[in-house]
């Protein structure tokens, strides 16, 4: 369905952006992941749209989560001498032999979203990647400057024990909020990053916190688990968004939609346009020869009401969230 | 011996009290309620609406066990009828919805069991096909999104009242009275417990072993498939991805809380979903106890660990000569 709009989409910029510069089309291997979450499919389809912005012939291969399928896909890639190659991760080691053979080839290679060992650094141009500290110091930044002086109770729903995300997003939350003496969290649990897991902890948190009376804000490791709490507190009879504030990260579709409702109150997108830079460099790297910083971090943009959430639900509802 | 037949159930309803208890004392409002919205809103209540998708799952889990079968699948069947339930909400009204979703449970459940009873496989195999395919098929059903809905019917399965109570609760009820009046109503249940325990002698002594297999089966699905449609109505919105995941184990660990050998042969539907209200219980005391995430797993591994001491003979046997011991030296 929305394909056959992307398509018309990117052909009528693609048009728009015909430039007479250097006629030769660049053919880019992309080897993506898989559709492991909405996030993934939406940074294929972005990475489409960036590539035919750009009239680049951008060549994806899905590699269903498999490591394996990924070299095999780089390995093909560089039989078809492409003019670059673009790989999503999926496990941060094990690539020491197949990045040798690309770089044999003087295939320059760009890693999207997450980075490898850090043993095969001379083996990839440039890491595109977010930064997850970051995401977090934003979101607390943004409740700091909201809450003003004011004493404020914070709940926090955390990402999956254990993960590498959950770990930073919470690391860059606590150093934003450090520096404000009157912000304090005062119940941290793990929601899974899932809804009904993020629904069923916020519920306890309202109980715990004498009916969400004592509770100011809630800052959630990603939006989904937020969109759970939002429930949880509508059902508890509180005002998610104006009696109690909310920030969390990643930008999902439905989050916007909450927070054009008035029920949210601020989100930190994980921009799934990664290619958009990556093509940048190289397009760079091939016309002039310019050797890109060893990372390009993404822009940890924040969003909030005044943003106009309703259209940017409409324009991200078709990425494939 | 006599003094076996009323210690059933004790131990599991000792350690329930023992959890709430523990409850009370990590967090001082657990047992408050109050109305909101015309629904009763307090930590007992969410122990019971949480609790209900397990609970569900344990009462075809049970019967499953009871042929000393076992189902992995439930989880899997959760996400595919959830994720049919979210598709179709808001163009069908809720008697399609609801067939639909179930329909799926049901097709699920007789494709288990044609794998078990018609093809002989072993139960844990056979179901484990299912486990992995079925998240596969929800997850072609969604596109790998989640898919919400606002269809007012479907989230009222999840979120409404009756009486005071929320409706997976009030569903949750009527599953375990209809269970129990059908199995134990007639001897439906006994044959059961035949077949799991020697299914051979069974045949001989003409139980149809192959339709009780089927049939428990069959349940196990429509069972789950209700489980999964409550627990999209409850987020507005089917997972795929993480609906139903790993619920398959708590299924069978509520099954086993509630006293029912893995080796089948007898079972307790009540014993069962208390099973499932004891996990929850220490679910919600570990998330309003604060403790930091990390202990998670380990406290509720160490209850577990707890509850089936309890039950077990030997470990009580060995308790009360350790007693007798004590006692003779003093």
């Amino acid at each position: 369905m929305t394909l056959k709009a992307l398509f018309a989409a990117s052909a009528t910029t693609a048009l728009l952006l015909a430039l007479p510069a250097n006629a030769a089309e660049l053919t880019i291997g992309f080897s993506q992941i898989g559709s492991e979450s909405g996030w993934r499919a939406a940074e294929t389809s972005v990475s489409k749209q960036e590539a035919a912005k750009r009239k680049v012939n951008l060549k994806i291969a899905d590699a269903q989560q498999k490591q394996e399928n990924q070299i095999k896909a780089i390995r093909s890639f560089i039989a078809q001498n492409v003019d670059a190659i673009f790989l999503a991760p999926v496990v941060s080691t094990g690539w020491d032999s197949v990045l040798k053979e690309a770089k044999e080839a003087k295939i320059p290679v760009v890693l999207l979203d997450r980075d490898i060992d850090p043993s095969g650094k001379d083996l990839y141009l440039t890491a595109v990647t977010s930064d997850s500290v970051h995401e977090g110091e934003v979101a607390g930044d943004w409740l700091a400057k909201t809450v003003g002086t004011k004493a404020c109770n914070i709940v926090e729903l955390q990402g999956t024990v254990g993960a590498s995300v959950a770990a930073n997003r919470k690391k860059g939350f606590d150093t934003a909020i450090a520096k404000h003496a009157n912000l304090k969290v005062v119940r941290s649990q793990t929601g899974d990053f899932t809804r009904a897991k993020g629904k069923e902890v916020m519920e306890s948190f309202i109980k715990a916190e004498g009916g969400g009376k004592s509770i100011c804000a809630v800052y959630a490791h990603n939006d989904d688990m937020m969109v759970g709490a939002i429930q949880a507190m509508k059902e508890a009879g509180l005002k998610p968004g104006k009696e109690i504030l909310t920030v969390s990260i990643d930008a999902v579709p439905d989050i916007f939609k909450a927070m054009a409702a008035g029920e949210a109150n601020a989100t930190v997108e994980l921009t799934p346009n990664m290619a958009g830079p990556a093509l940048d460099a190289i397009a760079a790297f091939k016309d002039k020869g310019t050797v890109p910083p060893k990372w390009i971090q993404t822009e940890s943009k924040l969003y909030t009401a005044a943003d106009d959430p309703q259209k940017i639900y409409d324009s991200k509802k078709g990425l494939g969230y | 011996m006599t003094a076996l037949l009323p210690r059933r159930g004790l131990a599991q309803i000792l350690a329930l009290i023992v959890i709430l208890a523990v409850d009370r004392v990590v967090s001082p409002q657990f047992f408050d309620l109050r109305l909101q919205d015309g629904r009763l809103f307090g930590s007992l209540i969410d122990v019971l609406n949480r609790g209900t998708p397990v609970a569900l799952l344990s009462l075809g889990m049970v019967l499953v066990i009871a042929t000393r079968g076992i189902d992995l699948s439930v989880g899997a069947v959760m996400a595919i009828s959830g994720a049919i339930a979210a598709s179709l909400a808001d163009s069908h009204g809720l008697p399609i919805v609801l067939g639909a979703a179930l329909g799926a449970g049901l097709v699920c459940g007789l494709w288990n069991g044609f794998l078990v009873a018609v093809l002989g496989m072993q139960p844990i195999v056979a179901t484990l096909i299912l486990m992995v395919a079925g998240r596969g098929i929800a997850q072609l059903i969604t596109e790998g999104r989640i898919v919400t809905f606002s269809s007012p019917d479907l989230v009222w399965l999840g979120n409404g009242a009756v009486l005071g109570l929320p409706v997976p609760v009030a569903i949750a009820l009527g599953m375990l009275i209809l269970t129990g009046a059908v199995v134990r109503g007639s001897a439906l249940g006994l044959l059961i417990e035949a077949t799991g325990g020697n299914a051979r002698a069974s045949e001989l002594a003409g139980v149809g072993t192959r339709a009780m297999i089927l049939s428990v089966y069959v349940w196990c699905g429509v069972c789950a498939a209700l489980a999964g449609v409550i627990a999209a109505a409850d987020i507005m919105g089917a997972d795929a991805n993480n609906a139903g995941l790993w619920l398959e184990l708590d299924a069978i660990l509520a099954v086993v809380i509630g006293g029912t050998s893995l080796f089948g042969g007898r079972f307790s539907l009540v014993l069962a979903v208390l099973g499932a209200l004891i996990i929850q219980t220490m679910n919600t005391g570990i998330l309003l106890s604060g403790y930091p995430p990390e202990f998670n797993l380990l406290v509720k591994a160490v209850v577990v660990l707890a509850v089936l001491l309890l039950q077990s003979p030997k470990f009580a046997g060995i308790a009360g000569t350790a007693a007798r011991l004590r006692r003779s030296k003093a």
